[in-house]
């Protein structure tokens, strides 16, 4: 049901870990429903992403799309961090299965709020950056039967 | 290890080759519809009696209260929806439980959109029905009792025997879903004081497609395929005879092989369950740990999610199966395990093995090696795990 790169982003997953020190991190989602992803960022004082990693408990879309967005993310200013979407997440792995949007949606979700979490910190504004909402299952809808 | 090691009974089982022998010539040579006049299908009517006389003896019934189906879901939907159907002059009350097959739970639902009234009856730690509760819960309009023989998942067996018995006392009817039970464990229809039963081939080395419903003498449920006269008028449609004639066979060996094979699942599963236990932290087992069917398994592992474990163990030729709502294609882990009382996170984290008798010990080394290597990888990659282990 998985895509290869998918497959091959859960098998080995890029920067998997955590950061001491961090200058910012946000975990998102929950256990309840069955995914939570924590985004580490070590930023410089340019405001470029020089190090990042990620912790994730959640299914084999949930593992890649945190490795996949961790990848987009290093090397890049905050203001181009933000600007990342779930849509080329999931785009760069190639594709997902429409039940597990939500999972690249949720890795959205965290690079969003380590970076919130980056701003309050240091008392900055970043352009473009809601505050991050901690759940994103509110919008799924019900089968009935 | 290259070879597949196959740890998924419950969802459906290798179809035996003695199985397969026999279902052969009824697809080739003998291709004639039983219901035919002429001497060339008369061998195909004589085949489905035979089955049916089989499949009869094997459940302590007679062979006119058997009734071919396309399959345990079809039987489930059967007994429920003509029962409420039958039996709407005498009430719309309902009783089932909250672990059952979604082939029954999803019924009930859909009956109950139709004006019935369903309780969901809880179950206990261990996901046994409480049988005070049942007691309370009859109504001078319930019509019907419908409680699983023992669980998909958790292999836990309810006490059919006391259900029968109070569902009798009640005057009401009693349905179990035995579609894993029925092969595994003996099942005697009048012992245990069961009205009608639904049972699957393939579960027990039959054919997939081919499933049962008995149903007691004078019940007077209707028809639910319409159409010609097969099964007693009771089960349209042209009878899939390679379908009946394997599962005859299938039966035939099940009932055989019973005792010798529950000894040797129960063995394996055990030193299964002793080893995890022993050697994976944050480990439990799920379900009554006696009251259990010989071949299933099921355990939680904190801290990681079963969709992820299931990924992993395929990738070393492991097949196996999980609760996790990923698996089920919701946001909701499964409704057995929130049932037994587990939250949401540990349910999202559980696994479902269960044996054949073809499994062997070194399979079963393997298995847990990987799995304690896999679940080992992904408490690394957890925010859970992290937690805990700050906390501690």
């Amino acid at each position: 049901m998985y895509t290869e790169k998918v497959m091959e982003h859960f098998s080995n997953p890029r920067n998997m870990g955590e950061i001491e020190n961090a200058s910012g991190v946000g975990t998102v989602g929950n256990a309840k429903c069955g995914d939570i992803m924590r985004i580490y960022l070590d930023i410089d004082e340019n405001g470029i992403i020089q190090d990042v990693k990620f912790k994730t408990f959640g299914c084999g879309a949930a593992v890649a799309t945190s490795s996949m967005a961790t990848e987009l993310v290093k090397g890049k200013t905050v203001q181009e961090a933000v600007q990342i979407t779930n849509k080329a997440v999931a785009e760069a792995l190639g594709g997902l299965p429409p039940v597990k949007m939500h999972c690249s949606l949720l890795a959205e979700e965290a690079i969003h709020a380590a970076l919130w979490d980056y701003a309050e910190k240091n008392g900055l504004k970043i352009e473009g950056l809601r505050k991050p909402k901690s759940d994103v299952h509110e919008e799924e809808e019900e089968i009935e039967y | 290890m290259e070879k597949k090691i196959y740890l998924d009974n419950a969802a459906t089982t290798k179809t035996r080759s003695e199985v397969v022998e026999a279902m052969l010539p009824y697809f080739t040579e003998k291709f004639g519809n039983p219901s035919s006049i002429y001497e060339f299908a008369s061998q195909n009517k004589k085949a489905v009696d035979e089955s049916r006389s089989i499949i009869a003896k094997a459940l302590g019934a007679d062979s006119s209260e058997i009734y071919f189906t396309g399959g345990g879901t079809e039987s489930d939907n059967w007994a429920i929806k003509a029962t409420a159907d039958a039996y709407s002059q005498k009430g719309n009350h309902i009783i089932t439980s909250k672990i059952e097959h979604h082939a029954v739970l999803h019924t009930c639902e859909y009956l109950e959109k139709h004006g019935y009234e369903v309780t969901y009856l809880d179950v206990d730690e261990n996901g046994i029905i409480k049988l005070d509760q049942l007691k309370k819960a009859i109504r001078p309009t319930t019509i019907l009792i419908t409680i699983m023989f023992a669980n998909n998942e958790i292999g836990t067996i309810q006490p059919v025997k006391e259900i029968g018995k109070i569902a009798k006392e009640h005057n009401v009817l009693f349905h179990t879903d035995a579609v894993q039970a029925f092969g595994q464990v003996p099942v005697d229809v009048n012992d245990l004081g069961i009205d009608m039963l639904s049972a699957s081939a393939h579960k027990l080395g039959g054919p997939k497609g081919i499933g049962l419903l008995y149903i007691r003498k004078g019940i007077k449920i209707r028809s639910f395929i319409h159409g010609g006269a097969q099964e007693r008028q009771r089960r349209a449609g042209t009878e899939n005879v390679p379908g009946i004639v394997g599962f005859g066979k299938a039966v035939e060996i099940a009932l055989e092989t019973m005792d010798a094979r529950a000894q040797k699942e129960i063995e394996l599963r055990d030193y299964l369950i002793t080893r995890v236990l022993k050697e994976i932290p944050y480990t439990r087992v799920n379900g009554d740990r006696l009251r259990r069917l010989p071949n299933n398994a099921n355990f939680s592992f904190q801290f990681i999610e079963g969709e992820s474990l299931l990924i992993m163990l395929d990738m070393n030729h492991i097949c196996a199966s999980s609760g996790s709502a990923c698996t089920s294609g919701s946001l909701d882990p499964s409704h057995v395990l929130l049932a037994i009382g587990l939250p949401h996170e540990i349910a999202h984290g559980s696994l479902r093995l269960t044996l054949s008798e073809e499994n062997t010990k070194e399979e079963i080394d393997y298995t847990v090696d990987k799995i304690k290597e896999i679940v080992d990888k992904l408490r690394k990659m957890s925010p859970l795990y992290e937690d805990f282990i700050k906390r501690r």
